[in-house]
């Protein structure tokens, strides 16, 4: 069967992912995509202005289309079908015939019938290409206009403010989000905007575009007021992009869109649409979740399954906006005949719920939350399956008081079938059999199942299913630290902090048993140093240290110790730069550059590291912790001092921060960078905390991760000064250093954080735990006591007399051995080494 | 199997190890590690791992994996039972266990043969 499919967008290969998986070897599918690119994640699209690349977002697997041998054709629009001839010819002149014909076409946004809307520096915001030209222009901009205070509004408006520009919405009705929240939800939502530093201006009609005086546009309105801006993104909403069917007299809906009936088929029946340009019952669907159901559902007609049918689809949405929550659930007007709702409002913390219960209360039909949206899984959850609701519905969304669980839903009271994830059809079953079949991570369940792989609003509910079943199948152990302690790294933390505990062994016999292990002790140390910052060689604490941290150095294959001087920022001088060089000469060490900013000098073995490290203090260096599961380096890029692009002093910030944070223990090495621009050479957005300038001030990202899986650090702050920006890195690395799990980089802390981003931001930018002021004097206590381990040890005759390769002998280790390559020391292979010295030494007896 | 006497050398004194660690001392040529577990426990077995070759298991961490009393190597973190030598996770990489003795304040390693 020849298969055309028309457009490439989300759906388009959501079609070609179900044909696959069903696994149709007569079907020979062409695929013919307008765009100059493979169907990538327009969901998240936003996500390109802060960092993530085009390769980010495809949503085709590598090999994908080899491995099925769909035909795939960019750069070609279907600009005419013949029906009778069953052919679809493309711009370029090309006829192919087909059996059966899929329209995929999405939409296109509308831009309002304005005078001058054709103008230079005028953008919409759908593909990438858009987002290319906008990143273009705001660079050579000042200010920024959107027009449009819906979902997609509101989301471009915050990407404009986050590339540095004074940002305004203009939106014609009297509220933001129009069709999702109410009156009173949209009062809080607009003081949230416009504490992003959005403006916000409602009730206003645009007439014309012309020529402005300050800037590039002048926007005039009806009501005879103006708007001067650099830069223009139409957001006014969507149109399907049904231009095919109108040229070819196949039906379409009422309000637009390619009429589809249930199976998805168009008024000919060799022609399906699927997605948002398909109009069911006269109703198109802007959301992808609807798309996709359409896309297995036609796959599956095409397979010859009869009796699938689409049945409408759930328009719930969450605003995916850091810092600002919003959310709506069903009939969220209330608009069902004798229906009732509930609200509360708080003004002080900017938050408003209501819910909406059916005329006999039994049942919760809509809901709208705004400021915060914990409850949205729950909500949502209760409304689509039709739970039915607590006696006092209202304590759904009243704060908890005193202690007092909330109502919600425990997982167990889902059905199997239950969808939990709506953009990719996931039921509570099939989540289930995933941590059956050995997925434990949230990570796991989405590479397996790709519940939470879209919107990522299912998220929180589908890790609340994943440890309820992982306990119902006794897997919940995994969180215990190891056999001596039944807890996990972060129960052992706040046990010691609460219980004012110092030593190992009190550890142990008040929540442990035996006597530790190299898991366990490294881990109580690191928390120790966290919670009271006692030198950590000091009595017990040494023998609880790994053997970098004992030596204060990092161990290598031959039993020598590498080391490493802090040069904050990767500055140094060149005075600093001698005598790091007469150190290395006189031990004959190697010397090598280090991908973090500084240098590294190897092959000193113990007896020789505290003669080395006083030599290196007398110069004024500090140790660099490279042993330690605490701050590394922060890297800077040269920034405004030199560089002709710098907007700000990078180098200052990274030297400052540095010495702010050195010392400081962690769950796992802690990574900065500082850069002085968005061209980005500090490679910040790739590091735990990356710091980027703006005209500004500092924009914040966190949680990104070089090493063995890559992965973008977020935006979760924009346009910060330096007193902000530390308030908040003190705040989230202390509650890094809190909650995460042994050896846990902040990266994998972030991907197994229930409730994500929003909830991380919740906790460190809104305080929604009150834990903030906490937070920040704890790592005031740790600045305030920081010590140059290197210092305390060689100035302590009781720790330095521990280094030493024997405790019987005051020779050297003679097992280790150099050999010279490219004009310094390596450690010697076993081919190159006097055989006696490899054997273990016989006996002599 | 030697039948001669075990002879004794004296490596160090209790206070020179920390407890909860580990010393290497030369023993006839060899190199031991001598561990201290809590005030009195004394165990010795080869200092130098036979995965790497290096001379480092006394800078390992020590405690327990069940029954075993261990120390972890500090590069591979592999096991080795302090009262055998048995490498836990990797029995052909297992090493020898020594005789220690506390004299008064001194502590004595007799090495024991090789198999
Ligand atoms: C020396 C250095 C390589 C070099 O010659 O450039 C290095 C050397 C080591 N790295 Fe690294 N890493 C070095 C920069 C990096 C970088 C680059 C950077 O920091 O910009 C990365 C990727 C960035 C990141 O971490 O996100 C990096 C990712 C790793 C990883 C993987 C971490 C991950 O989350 O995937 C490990 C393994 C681990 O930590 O578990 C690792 C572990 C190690 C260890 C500690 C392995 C070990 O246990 O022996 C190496 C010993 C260092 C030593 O002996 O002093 N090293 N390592 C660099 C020291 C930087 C410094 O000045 O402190
Ligand atoms: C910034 C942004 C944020 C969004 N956020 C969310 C969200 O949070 N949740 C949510 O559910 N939805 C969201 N959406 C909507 C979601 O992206 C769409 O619902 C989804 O992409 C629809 O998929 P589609 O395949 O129908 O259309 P598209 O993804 O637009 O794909 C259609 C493709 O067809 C191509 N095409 C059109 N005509 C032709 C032709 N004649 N010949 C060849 N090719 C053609 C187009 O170029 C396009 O590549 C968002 C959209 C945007 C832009
Ligand atoms: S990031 Fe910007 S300021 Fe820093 S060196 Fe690069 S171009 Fe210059
Ligand atoms: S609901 Fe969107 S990813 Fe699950």
């Amino acid at each position: 069967m020849k298969i055309v499919l028309v457009g490439h967008g989300m759906v388009g290969h959501k079609f070609l992912e179900a044909l696959r998986q069903l696994q149709f070897p007569a079907a020979d599918v062409t695929v013919l995509c307008e765009e100059p690119r493979t169907a990538y994640d327009r969901v998240h699209l936003s996500e390109f202005f802060a960092g993530k690349t085009a390769e980010d977002l495809s949503l085709v697997e590598p090999g994908f289309f080899a491995d099925t041998g769909f035909d795939l054709r960019l750069n070609n629009r279907v600009a005419a079908i013949d029906r009778r001839a069953k052919t679809v010819t493309t711009q370029d002149g090309v006829t192919l015939s087909y059996d059966k014909l899929v329209l995929a076409t999405g939409s296109y946004p509308f831009v309002p019938p304005v005078k001058g809307s054709d103008r230079g520096q005028c953008f919409v915001y759908r593909t990438i290409e858009d987002l290319e030209a906008m990143k273009e222009a705001s660079a050579i901009s000042r200010k920024g206009v959107v027009v449009g205070g819906g979902l997609l509004g509101l989301e471009c408006a915050k990407a404009l403010r986050d590339l540095g520009l004074e940002t305004h919405v203009v939106e014609f009705a009297p509220r933001l989000m129009a069709v999702q929240v109410d009156d009173d939800g949209g009062r809080i939502l607009r003081s949230k905007i416009e504490a992003l530093g959005v403006q916000v201006h409602t009730e206003r009609n645009t007439l014309e575009i012309t020529d402005g005086r300050q800037a590039r546009h002048r926007m005039v309105f009806a009501d005879g007021s103006h708007l001067e801006t650099d830069m223009i993104v139409f957001s006014a909403g969507i149109r399907p992009r049904d231009e095919l069917a109108r040229q070819n007299a196949l039906a379409v809906g009422a309000r637009g869109g390619i009429a589809i009936d249930d199976q998805c088929r168009t008024s000919d029946p060799d022609i399906y649409a699927i997605g948002e340009c398909a109009a069911w019952r006269d109703q198109t669907f802007g959301l992808v979740a609807p798309g996709y159901e359409m896309a297995r559902i036609a796959a599956r007609q095409l397979a010859g399954e009869a009796g699938v049918v689409f049945a409408g689809a759930d328009m719930s949405t969450k605003l995916k906006l850091m810092g600002v929550d919003v959310a709506s659930i069903g009939d969220a007007h209330g608009r069902t005949p004798g229906c009732r709702s509930f609200r509360y409002t708080d003004e002080c913390k900017q938050i408003y719920k209501k819910i909406v219960v059916s005329a006999d209360g039994k049942h919760l039909l809509g809901a709208v939350l705004v400021g915060n949206a914990d409850e949205y899984g729950t909500l949502l959850q209760m409304a689509l399956n039709g739970i039915a609701l607590p006696e006092a519905p209202e304590f759904l969304i009243l704060p908890a008081g005193d202690g007092k669980a909330r109502p919600g839903l425990g997982a167990h009271e889902l059905p199997d079938s239950a969808q939990i994830c709506s953009c990719n059809n996931v039921s509570k079953g099939q989540i289930c059999t995933a941590v059956a079949e050995g997925a434990t991570s949230i990570g796991e369940i989405k590479a397996c199942t790709k519940a939470g792989a879209t919107c990522g609003g299912c998220v929180p509910l589908v890790t609340q299913i994943m440890k309820a079943e992982m306990a119902k199948l006794g897997m919940a152990v995994t969180d215990h630290l190891c056999e001596h302690f039944p807890h996990s790294r972060q129960e052992l933390y706040h046990l010691v902090r609460v219980g004012g505990i110092r030593s190992f062994d009190e550890l142990l016999a008040r929540h442990g048993r035996g006597l530790g292990c190299d898991i366990c002790k490294p881990t109580a140390a690191s928390i120790f140093a966290s919670c009271w910052n006692d030198f950590v060689l000091k009595g017990e604490l040494a023998s609880l240290q790994d053997s970098n941290d004992y030596f204060l150095g990092n161990i290598q294959k031959d039993g020598s110790y590498s080391v490493v001087p802090r040069m904050p920022g990767g500055e140094v001088t060149p005075d600093g730069l001698i005598a790091v060089a007469q150190v290395a000469k006189k031990y004959g060490l190697y010397t090598k550059i280090t991908g973090g900013q500084r240098v590294d000098l190897f092959g000193a073995r113990v007896e020789q590291l505290p003669l080395i490290w006083e030599e290196l203090i007398a110069a004024g260096f500090e140790s660099g912790h490279a042993y330690g599961k605490s701050l590394r380096t922060v890297k800077s890029c040269v920034g405004s001092t030199w560089c002709r692009y710098g907007v700000q002093d990078s180098v200052g910030l990274a030297v400052e921060l540095e010495n702010r944070y050195k010392g400081l223990r962690a769950p796992h090495k802690i990574k900065f960078g500082v850069s002085g621009c968005t061209r980005e050479c500090a490679e910040a957005q790739g590091k735990d905390v990356g710091i980027i300038a703006t005209e500004r001030g500092w924009n914040l990202y966190v949680c990104g991760n070089g090493g063995m899986k890559p992965r973008h650090a977020e935006l979760i702050a924009s346009d910060l000064d330096k007193a902000a920006l530390v308030r908040l890195i003190d705040r989230f690395l202390m509650f890094y250093v809190r909650t995460a799990d042994r050896l846990q980089r902040t990266s994998t802390w972030r991907d197994n954080l229930e409730g994500g981003l929003d909830y991380l931001k919740a906790v460190l930018i809104d305080d929604s735990l009150g834990i903030g002021d906490e937070l920040e004097r704890q790592m005031q206590h740790v600045v305030d006591t920081y010590q140059c381990e290197w210092k305390t040890a060689v100035t302590d005759p009781g720790v330095r007399r521990r280094f030493r390769s024997f405790v019987n002998d005051p020779q050297p280790d003679a097992r280790i051995v150099f050999v010279e390559e490219r004009g310094q020391i390596r450690p010697a292979r076993t081919d190159e080494r006097d055989p006696a010295l490899v054997a273990t030494p016989e006996l002599s007896t | 199997m030697s039948t001669k006497k075990p002879r004794w050398t004296a490596v160090c004194k209790i206070g020179d190890i920390l407890p909860g660690t580990g010393v290497c001392a030369l023993v006839e040529d060899c190199h031991v590690a001598v561990f201290r577990l809590g005030e009195d426990g004394f165990y010795a077995i080869d200092n130098i791992d036979p995965r790497s070759g290096a001379s480092v298991l006394s800078r390992g961490l020590v405690g327990n994996l069940g029954e075993h009393l261990v120390v972890a190597s500090p590069l591979y973190k592999n096991h080795f039972d302090l009262r055998t030598g048995a490498c836990l996770e990797m029995p052909e990489h297992s090493v020898r266990a020594h005789r220690v003795q506390v004299r008064g304040e001194a502590v004595f390693v007799s090495l024991s043969p090789l198999s």
